[in-house]
C-alpha cells in the first residue's frame, strides 16, 4: 500500500527536509562555542547571554503575552457575538457587516498596518501598547468570527427555538444554549487569535511605539544588527515552546470540548 | 429567524471594525488625493499628484517585479504542497504527519526568515561550508537577490497551502481513482482528471493563502531582498517612514488594495463558475447514462 505512493512520498520527504533543515542548523549552532557559523565546540554561553543579559528581550516577551491574551479575549467576545448575529439573524446593513468582517482576511497585512498608523497619527493617538492591542483585535476578530460560524453551521436553529418555546429569555438562550453549542468554535477562535497575535510582525511594526516592542519586533531589530548566536538560542527556545504549545493546546482543546 | 436581535449581536464587532478598519482605509483613500505636507503628513489642496507619481518607470517595474515574485512563489508552493498534502491524506499516520507541518507553521515567522539568513548570509552556514571544503574560494552572494526572496516566501507560505489542501484531499473518495483506473485511465490521467477537479476548492484556498501574503510581502523582501527585489510593500513602508511622502504611500496602498481585492474576486468567481460548469457537465453525463 505504502509503496504505491512513492511519487508523493518523495515530495513529502523533500518538503520535510526543506522545513526542518534550516531549523536544525539553528539548533546546532545555538550550542556553538564560537560566534561564527563554523563549529568550534559545545557551549551554553549564548543561552547564558539570552537568559541573563537580555532584559529588553524579556520586556518584549512580557508585552507579547499581555497583548496576545487581552486582544484574543476581546476578539473572541466580539467575534462570537458577531457570528451569532450574522449566522442566525437578518438585519439591515448585514451586507456591510459581512464585507467589513471579510475584507481584513483578504487584504495584505501591510495595508492594515499602514492605514492604522496613518489613522492614529491623524486623530492624535500616540503609538503605544494600546494601539498594538487595538490593531491585534482588528486583525484577529475575522478569524474568530469565521471559526465560530463554521461551528454554528453544524447546528440546527430549532434548538434555539426550542429554548425560546420553553420560556428562555434572550440572555438565557445566549448563555445556556448558544455559547455551549458554539464552545468548540469559541475555544478554537481564542487559540487561533492568541497564535496570530504572538506571531504578527507586519501590523505591529507599524503601530508599535517606543517601549511597546513585542517578540517579533525584538527579533527583527536583532536581525538587523546581523547574525548572532543569541538569536539562534532564542530560536531554539521559541521552537521548543512551539512544540510544547502545539501538544498542550491540542490537549486543552480536547479537554474543553470534551471529546 | 427570530426576533430583531441580530443587529444587537453583530453591533460590537461592526462598530469595532468600522472605527479601526474601515475608517483607516477611508483615511488613506482620502490622503492619496491630498498634497504632501512639509514635515510628513498631508495638507490641502486636493490633487492627483500621488497617482501621477505612479506612472513613472520605477513604480511600474516594482509592480511587475512584485507580481512576478508572487506568481513564482505561488507556483512553487503549489507544486510542493499538492503532493505533500496528498501523501499526508493517504497515510495511516495522518495526525503525526500533520503535526510535522504544524510545527514550522507555528514557529515564529521572523525566526523562519532568520534561519535562512543564518544559512545563506555571506558569513552564513553554507558559505562557511563551501569555503572550508574548498568548493569555492570566495563568498557566494546568496542573499539580497530575487531568488532569495522567492525561496524564503515559499518557506514561510508552504504550511498555509498544505493545510487547506490536506483538508479537501482528506475528504476525497479515493475509490473514485480506482474506478477511473478500472475504466482504463492511466495513473497520471486519473489523478489529473478525477482528483484535481474534485479538490478545486482546496487549491483555490491554497492559491489565495499563498498569493495574497506574497503580493503584499514586507518583512521578507526587506530582510533578504536587494535592489532587484523591491516589492510594493517595501516601497509603501519607505514612503511612509523614510521619505515621509504620505500621499504617495497612500496611493500605493490603494493600488495594492484594489489589485488584491480585484484579483481575489475574479479568481474566486472564475473558479466557482468553472466548478459549476464541471458539475453541470457531470450531471448531464449522468442523466445521459441513466437514459441510455
Amino acid at each position: 500500500m505504502r509503496t504505491r505512493h512513492w511519487f508523493s512520498g518523495w515530495f513529502f520527504g523533500l518538503t520535510m527536509l526543506f522545513f526542518y533543515a534550516p531549523l536544525a542548523v539553528l539548533v546546532l549552532f545555538s550550542f556553538n562555542a564560537s560566534r561564527a557559523m563554523a563549529w568550534e565546540g559545545f557551549s551554553l554561553r549564548w543561552y547564558v547571554e539570552l537568559f541573563c543579559r537580555s532584559r529588553m528581550l524579556w520586556h518584549s516577551v512580557g508585552n507579547s503575552v499581555v497583548i496576545a491574551l487581552s486582544s484574543a479575549a476581546v476578539a473572541t467576545a466580539l467575534g462570537t457575538l458577531g457570528a451569532v448575529g450574522l449566522y442566525w439573524y437578518h438585519f439591515r446593513f448585514k451586507r456591510y457587516v459581512q464585507i467589513a468582517t471579510f475584507l481584513p482576511l483578504i487584504l495584505p497585512e501591510i495595508i492594515m498596518g499602514v492605514s492604522l498608523l496613518v489613522f492614529f497619527a491623524g486623530i492624535g493617538v500616540p503609538l503605544s501598547l494600546l494601539t498594538v492591542f487595538i490593531a491585534h483585535v482588528s486583525f484577529t476578530v475575522p478569524f474568530v468570527l469565521l471559526l465560530v460560524m463554521a461551528r454554528l453551521e453544524e447546528f440546527d436553529y430549532s434548538i434555539i427555538e426550542a429554548a425560546y418555546d420553553l420560556g428562555a429569555r434572550e440572555w438565557d438562550a445566549l448563555a445556556r444554549v448558544i455559547v455551549p453549542i458554539a464552545m468548540p468554535g469559541i475555544v478554537a477562535g481564542f487559540l487561533v487569535a492568541v497564535t496570530l497575535s504572538l506571531e504578527d510582525f507586519v501590523v505591529t511594526f507599524f503601530v508599535a511605539g517606543p517601549g511597546s516592542s513585542t517578540i517579533p519586533l525584538h527579533v527583527y531589530s536583532m536581525i538587523r544588527f546581523g547574525v548572532s548566536p543569541v538569536i539562534n538560542a532564542l530560536s531554539v527556545i521559541l521552537i521548543a515552546g512551539t512544540i510544547v504549545l502545539a501538544f498542550s493546546t491540542r490537549n486543552v482543546y480536547r479537554y474543553i470540548v470534551g471529546k | 429567524m427570530k426576533r430583531g436581535h441580530g443587529a444587537l449581536y453583530a453591533g460590537p464587532v461592526t462598530v469595532w471594525l468600522t472605527v479601526f478598519f474601515i475608517a483607516p482605509l477611508l483615511v488613506i483613500l482620502a490622503y492619496s488625493f491630498m498634497t504632501r505636507g512639509v514635515h510628513g503628513g498631508v495638507r490641502l489642496p486636493l490633487a492627483l499628484d500621488a497617482y501621477a507619481a505612479l506612472a513613472n518607470r520605477v513604480f511600474v517595474k516594482v509592480t511587475v517585479s512584485t507580481l512576478m515574485i508572487a506568481l513564482a512563489t505561488t507556483g512553487l508552493t503549489l507544486a510542493l504542497s499538492l503532493p505533500t498534502a496528498y501523501f499526508i491524506a493517504r497515510s495511516r499516520r495522518r495526525e503525526a504527519l500533520l503535526l510535522l507541518v504544524i510545527i514550522p507553521f507555528w514557529t515564529n515567522f521572523l525566526i523562519r526568515i532568520y534561519a535562512w539568513i543564518a544559512i545563506l548570509g555571506n558569513n552564513g552556514f553554507l558559505n562557511t561550508l563551501l569555503l572550508h571544503t574548498g568548493i569555492t574560494s570566495e563568498h557566494v552572494q546568496f542573499l539580497y537577490r530575487r531568488s532569495a526572496v522567492i525561496l524564503v516566501l515559499v518557506y514561510t507560505e508552504l504550511p498555509f497551502a498544505i493545510l487547506p489542501l490536506y483538508a479537501t484531499i482528506e475528504k476525497f473518495d479515493f475509490t473514485l481513482l480506482e474506478a477511473a483506473r478500472d475504466l482504463g485511465a492511466g495513473k497520471a490521467q486519473a489523478h489529473l482528471r478525477v482528483l484535481l477537479p474534485n479538490i478545486r476548492s482546496g487549491i483555490t484556498t491554497a492559491v489565495l493563502f499563498t498569493f495574497i501574503p506574497a503580493f503584499g510581502a514586507y518583512a521578507v523582501p526587506q530582510l533578504v531582498g536587494g535592489t532587484d527585489s523591491m516589492m510594493l510593500g517595501t516601497i509603501v513602508a519607505r514612503e511612509l517612514t523614510v521619505t515621509r511622502n504620505w500621499p504617495l504611500a497612500s496611493s500605493i496602498s490603494m493600488v495594492l488594495t484594489v489589485l488584491t481585492t480585484a484579483g481575489v474576486v475574479l479568481f474566486v468567481r472564475a473558479n466557482r463558475s468553472a466548478t459549476e460548469q464541471a458539475r453541470q457537465a457531470a450531471m448531464a453525463q449522468r442523466a445521459e447514462a441513466l437514459g441510455a
